[in-house]
């Protein structure tokens, strides 16, 4: 026996092979989206946070601690007050309209009809359409004295000219026009929930309830949406999330007016926040979304996991 | 409870027709099962009678009465699909009411009936599970349960054991026939698995291409095929075709045997190549090429093992098999069983 070669195994580094890995790779992957919310959503929260609780404004930029003392004022306030209601009506307004307007248009949808795949490409522009352009064509359509609806009902003889309503002018008509407007931007994304669910509910089910003995609304209430509730609300909590937040279309259509019927939680906060410079105020009333949305979020994510099927 | 037929019941999707022209009566209590290869038609004419389909002409008849316009909840029938279609958001109680439900029965009634359709199917103790919950076995249960719940005029079933495995189907094979034996329930039974068909149906409906080949008794169905095609489609090994003046003769692998082991005086003798055998326990599968028959026709012979002589299908070589002559079966040119040729 010869030994031909009797080399000594080099030892291999101990970062030779790090990448392969799963901890630490999967930590190298995952940085990037952890600096992103900490530095974009986490710094930026906990700062809005001492301002609420700071005398900080912009022509007075003291970091002076002053405890609760914002919170109390902005909630004896009673515009505050109207803002967080309307917040609300605007919010839960527009998502039911929404989630109705989403519902029967699914059902609509999944008939076959000539062109239908040609409209649920187009169905699909509320929601691709810039904010800013939509809102400026809705303006138009409830403008005092262009407003193409009026016109429309007073061709139809539904109404007179001299009782044409004020959409934006008129606070419950105002509130009305916002949230008719949200929820037109909302209703394709429950169009494609609901599809989505509904596509997903096994046909066999279906045919069994109709042998069963079920019609169309039993079928539809008792069977199809309990199946796709878990869905529809996960639909919903994006909703009411980006609703509560939002203050583009109030921003853009009314201003918040007539005299705060429509200003919004959102709206209300950048006005004082940063229009008028009186930061801490502003975020006083940001931060008042927190909360509202927090137990949301969690009822939700709670009912859909007791609803898992 | 109530007798089935159909009249000439077609159904087309666009210009294809998918049933073609059935005409079948399931008298009262009846066990028929409805036999074909997938793509046959026959899922489509189970989804006319119970109404989730509508037929493109022809009459369907429940009960003696003609039910063509009534929708499916009126027409009383009891459905149980391949993949059972349980509701999974309830619990198998409230699978089991939802028909009940459905037809306004007082509550007290629902549970009594929930009650008896339990104990009748042994899922007493499941009542408060979900669909989830439960072993295919026990779902195919609860659907069971459900379909017969509401004392349906006729049960139908879609391959209802295509979803379990082996072993189970064989024993809930025995169980379905055995329960619609006892409850005397009208049941038509779609299956593409000639065993379930052979083993438990009253009479077999056997469909190809929308038409009915041949509805009889099993036995009769195995032993005086309406034509080729049943022929070959029943059976495993399926029957051997040769062509013969013109025509065809046929002969069930079981029937073709060594000329020694024949007992009846009548046979017909044949010159068989053995190609290769197969050993699978209780029989032996050979498979081989006869003389004076098209060379590329494979005919089978299914032997019993025990009494074969290992001599008499050694492969390669040529030996004397023979068919007694009232095993014989003769086709003409379009595969229509005749008599002799």
């Amino acid at each position: 026996m010869v030994a031909i070669a009797d080399s000594v195994p080099k030892p291999a580094s101990r970062f030779r092979f790090i990448l392969d890995r799963r901890d630490v790779l999967g930590a190298i992957f995952v940085a990037p989206a952890i600096l992103y919310v900490l530095l974009l959503v986490g710094v930026p929260f906990l700062m809005a946070v001492y301002y609420s609780l700071s005398a900080y404004t912009i022509y007075n930029p003291t970091w002076q601690f002053v405890g609760l003392s914002n919170f109390i004022d902005v909630v004896g306030n009673p515009v505050f007050r109207q803002t967080l209601y309307n917040t609300f009506i605007f919010t839960f307004g527009s998502q039911i309209l929404g989630l109705i307007l989403g519902k029967f248009g699914a059902l609509l949808l999944l008939r076959p009809f000539p062109g239908r795949k040609f409209v649920r490409a187009i169905i699909i522009l509320p929601w691709a359409v810039p904010i800013a352009l939509a809102t400026v064509a809705w303006q138009w359509m409830f403008d005092s004295l262009y407003s193409v609806i009026n016109w429309t009902l007073i061709a139809l003889g539904i109404i007179d000219r001299s009782q044409a309503p004020n959409w934006l002018g008129n606070p419950d008509l105002a509130m009305l026009s916002i949230i008719v407007v949200n929820a037109w931007r909302f209703f394709p994304f429950a169009i494609v929930i609901f599809l989505a669910g509904i596509t997903a509910v096994p046909q066999d089910v279906i045919d069994a309830a109709t042998v069963d003995g079920a019609g169309f609304w039993r079928r539809n209430y008792q069977i199809i949406v309990p199946m796709i509730l878990p869905i529809v609300a996960i639909g919903l909590v994006f909703g009411i999330v980006f609703t509560f937040t939002d203050l583009s279309i109030v921003f853009l259509m009314t201003n918040g007016g007539p005299v705060g019927a429509t200003s919004v939680l959102g709206f209300a906060g950048f006005q004082t926040g940063i229009v008028s410079g009186d930061v801490s105020h502003g975020a006083a009333i940001s931060l008042f979304m927190l909360p509202v949305l927090l137990v949301v979020v969690i009822a939700m994510l709670r009912f859909i996991r007791r609803r898992e099927i | 409870m109530a007798a089935v037929s159909t009249r000439d019941i077609v159904k087309k999707f666009g210009e294809v027709p998918a049933v073609n022209g059935i005409s079948l009566t399931v008298p009262d209590g009846e066990f028929m099962v409805l036999l074909g290869p997938s793509g046959c038609g026959k899922t489509t004419f189970l989804r006319i009678i119970c109404g989730l389909e509508k037929q493109t002409s022809g009459d369907l008849m429940i009960g003696g009465e003609v039910v063509n316009e009534l929708p499916p909840r009126a027409r009383g029938v009891a459905m149980m699909f391949q993949s059972y279609g349980l509701y999974p958001h309830y619990t198998v109680r409230n699978n089991i009411a939802f028909p009940l439900k459905t037809q306004r029965v007082p509550r007290a009634e629902i549970e009594r009936k929930v009650e008896w359709a339990s104990q009748l199917l042994g899922i007493g103790r499941l009542l408060d599970r979900r669909p989830r919950q439960l072993s295919g076995g026990e779902r195919q249960r609860v659907a069971l349960a459900r379909a017969l719940v509401r004392e349906p005029t006729a049960l139908l079933l879609d391959e209802p054991l295509s979803n379990l495995d082996a072993k189970l189907r064989a024993s809930a094979r025995l169980e379905i026939k055995q329960f619609q034996q006892r409850v005397g329930l009208t049941t038509i039974y779609v299956t593409h698995d000639q065993v379930e068909a052979m083993g438990m149906g009253d009479r077999i409906a056997v469909i190809d291409g929308g038409c009915v080949r041949q509805v009889g008794t099993p036995a009769e169905i195995y032993d005086n095929p309406a034509d080729r095609f049943v022929a070959t489609f029943v059976g495993s090994p399926p029957m051997n075709i040769l062509s013969q003046n013109g025509g065809y003769l046929g002969f069930r692998p079981e029937n073709f045997l060594p000329k020694d082991m024949m007992e009846d005086a009548n046979f017909a003798e044949f010159n068989y190549r053995v190609d290769r055998s197969e050993y699978l326990g209780s029989e032996r599968i050979v498979y081989g090429v006869v003389e004076g028959f098209d060379p590329k026709q494979v005919v089978t012979a299914k032997l019993p093992p025990a009494h074969v002589a290992e001599e008499s299908i050694r492969p390669g070589e040529w030996h004397p098999f023979a068919v007694r002559t009232s095993a014989l079966r003769y086709f003409d040119k379009d595969g229509n069983r005749t008599s002799r040729h």
